[in-house]
């Protein structure tokens, strides 16, 4: 008897939980693939140019190029659920850390075939410079109390200016193959650098939520910052906080993306990703007004939203065109998780279950 | 439900004085316009004190301010609206391929630039208000699904060259009283755009409607205090929802005048006029919480925007970058402004 009341509601259970859209859309694109050809699974292993063996397929594809929006999606959880927002700046955020790290390797100059400085102090270098943006967006958020969009409209609009500005409008260049190690594969190694970039990352926050108080806290801001306030908590700091951890996570990503290839473009690199992690966030199940969070959650978001852009890469869909496509998939999710949506169909499983019960 | 909660407060302390709230952030935003125009008079001269160059500022951005106007509107009643830039961009590249390419009527271009604005507010409006989601999601996915349109209608530039365009594009309305001797000493009077006289009235109408209407009165209510809102007998969805439409249609129109002066259809039309936008109404002194906000200064804050952009190029920053960098910086110091304003308030 117990068993059965708990199949009746397994449904609505299933579909209540957090990670029921996500794991869903993942299915649906899964079983999609499958059907119009299953050769997008397929994975091979090639050579390189430099003569190693790297694994090569859309699956490969898909968790290599999402380590970027992964590395955001992380931080822009904890800065919605404490600020009740998104930082719309990390794309231009991205810009500048790829910026100041390409200026230290390049030494400066247009383009270099050596690294001028150490790998190490420039990406550290990188990480400051964006934890510093990330402290500006914070301030701006936690202190003046403004709209955390808003705040971070300063920095969407000048960020990508003072990427430009850093290397004084040049686009440094730079052909060491060490440097690309982190973007690329590492010699001998078939899996690409940032999956492992990426596991990485995770590890750290998956042991920084299990042995500090940073979530705790964080949902506890989100959810009430006068009541937190009270419980001894300070909402500014925490707030503060989770804007500088976005800024590094941020340094990440952009270091990952400048190492790909070696160069930057101010106006063209990671155009756009902020939506995408914004996207990757709600996808996640993370209400976008702040309060509880699932990292994990935003994290398959991330994978799921770059499933879908390598799907559709397959089908051809010119990347131009490739937002109009994703819009139509971000309304439907959301309209689909809308609380007043899923209401009305709940009731209409009801008021059919009740017809189907009269009728019989 | 917690956003919300502070949202009602602050609406709550703003309560009766959220008008002089309005004054005085527009108080604030027209003489940091005056200031900065007579300083750059004063200061660097040549091509600021001739008329025509003010009148430029608006020729070149009548687009700008209907597209403020929307923004505004929808920012008092507590929302945001980031599509109507992608949306400037698709009508204009619209108009351009009916115009051009299919042969179309100007009054059909007209109709599609218009129907294409209000399409996408009344899907977005019905999607906040109606659904509940939020705004800014729901513009996002509108301004992607704008940006993506408009490249599959075509990605390649379209230039109109139909003569009837060309004439409307052309007329110039000069403005009696003003005018200058150019280098050869002959009189040349000073004009505007016929973009330029649609945008104003547009100002003034929404003024009117949005001071003197039940409809504009509801908008600050609704932006203020939903709860409250909605015990006085508003109807919150639908207010909300009307805001978006009007946003959406003056997105359309926007894009029409953007059209109507750049007489192309382009994929780089519009971009990053959504921020822009939302920039002006900002210094305009319309606060996102919602409920303060006012026409005229948005308009302020379209000419504030475009004067400090001009200023900057002329003192010769003129690469590209500082001129988003002045934006930022103008953006974040109103922001603050506002801020402390608000926070002096909220202390009382």
């Amino acid at each position: 008897m117990k068993e059965k009341r708990s199949d009746e509601s397994f449904f609505r259970r299933l579909t209540r939980h957090q990670l029921f859209i996500p794991v869903a859309a993942l299915l649906a694109l899964v079983l999609f693939n499958l059907i119009a050809d299953p050769s997008f699974f397929s994975i091979s292993l090639k050579e390189n140019s430099l003569g190693n063996p790297v694994l090569s397929g859309n699956i490969i594809s898909v968790l290599d190029n999402a380590s970027e929006l992964v590395l955001l999606a992380i931080g822009m959880t904890l800065v919605t659920a404490s600020s009740g927002g998104q930082d719309i700046s990390v794309g231009a955020t991205m810009a500048i850390a790829g910026s100041v790290i390409l200026r230290l390797v390049c030494g400066g100059q247009v383009s270099a075939d050596t690294m001028q400085a150490p790998l190490f102090l420039a990406v550290l270098a990188g990480i400051v410079v964006t934890m510093a943006f990330g402290a500006f967006n914070g301030a701006l958020v936690a202190y003046f109390k403004i709209q955390p969009m808003v705040a971070t409209l300063i920095m969407f609009t000048a960020g990508r200016s003072i990427a430009a500005w850093i290397n004084n409008n040049q686009l440094p260049f730079i052909n060491d193959v060490a440097f690309k190690y982190a973007g690329t594969f590492l010699p001998g190694i078939p899996v690409p650098t940032p999956v492992f970039i990426t596991l990485f990352m995770i590890l750290v926050f998956w042991l920084v939520l299990k042995f500090t108080n940073l979530g705790l806290y964080t949902q506890a801001v989100g959810i009430n910052a006068n009541s937190s306030r009270l419980n001894g908590l300070d909402p500014k700091k925490i707030k503060l906080l989770t804007y500088v951890i976005l800024g590094a996570c941020v340094a990440i990503a952009g270091f990952i993306r400048v190492s790909r290839s070696g160069s930057i473009n101010y106006s063209r690199i990671a155009e756009n990703i902020e939506m995408d992690a914004i996207l990757a966030v709600a996808l996640g199940g993370n209400s976008l007004g702040g309060g509880k969070f699932n990292v994990y959650g935003s994290i398959l978001g991330a994978y799921v939203i770059q499933f879908l852009t390598t799907t559709l890469y397959k089908y051809n869909v010119p990347s131009t065109a490739l937002p109009a496509y994703k819009a139509v998939v971000v309304i439907l999710l959301v309209v689909l998780s809308a609380p007043v949506v899923r209401e009305k169909l709940s009731r209409m499983k009801k008021s059919s279950a009740k017809a189907a019960k009269e009728v019989a | 439900m917690p956003k919300e909660i502070a949202v009602d407060k602050q609406g709550r302390l703003a309560g009766r004085p959220a008008m002089s709230d309005t004054n005085m952030l527009l108080t604030i935003t027209v003489l940091v316009f005056f200031v900065m125009y007579i300083a750059a008079v004063v200061f660097l001269g040549g091509g600021f004190s001739k008329p025509q160059s003010f009148l430029n500022i608006l020729n070149n951005n009548a687009s700008l301010i209907v597209l403020s106007c929307g923004m505004s509107i929808v920012m008092i009643t507590g929302g945001i609206d980031i599509s109507v830039g992608a949306v400037t961009g698709l009508v204009c590249m619209n108009c351009a391929v009916h115009l051009e390419l299919q042969g179309g009527s100007i009054i059909t271009a007209l109709l599609l630039g218009l129907g294409i604005g209000l399409a996408f507010g009344i899907v977005q409006g019905f999607l906040v208000a109606h659904l509940g989601i939020q705004p800014f999601i729901v513009s996002l996915a509108g301004m992607f699904f704008a940006k993506g349109m408009t490249t599959i209608v075509s990605k390649e530039p379209v230039r109109v060259t139909g003569e009837s365009f060309l004439a409307i594009k052309n007329i110039r309305v000069t403005v009696p009283g003003l005018g200058s001797n150019n280098k050869l000493g002959q009189y040349v009077p000073a004009y505007v755009e016929v973009g330029v006289l649609i945008a104003l009235a547009v100002v003034v109408i929404l003024f009117c409607v949005l001071r003197w209407t039940k409809l504009g009165r509801s908008f600050y209510a609704v932006g203020g205090n939903n709860q409250s809102a909605n015990m006085l007998g508003i109807n919150v969805r639908r207010t909300k929802f009307l805001a978006h439409v009007l946003c959406g249609l003056l997105a359309g129109l926007g894009g029409i005048l953007y059209f109507l002066h750049v007489g192309s259809g382009d994929v780089a039309n519009g971009a990053g006029d959504e921020m822009n936008a939302i920039a002006s109404s900002i210094i305009g002194g319309t606060l996102l919480t919602g409920g303060v906000g006012n026409i005229v200064g948005t308009f302020f804050g379209v000419l504030s925007l475009n004067t400090i952009k001009r200023i900057v190029s002329t003192l010769g920053f003129d690469e590209a970058w500082w001129s988003n960098i002045t934006v930022a910086a103008m953006i974040c110091l109103f922001l603050i402004i506002q801020s402390i304003i608000l926070m002096r308030k909220n202390k009382k």
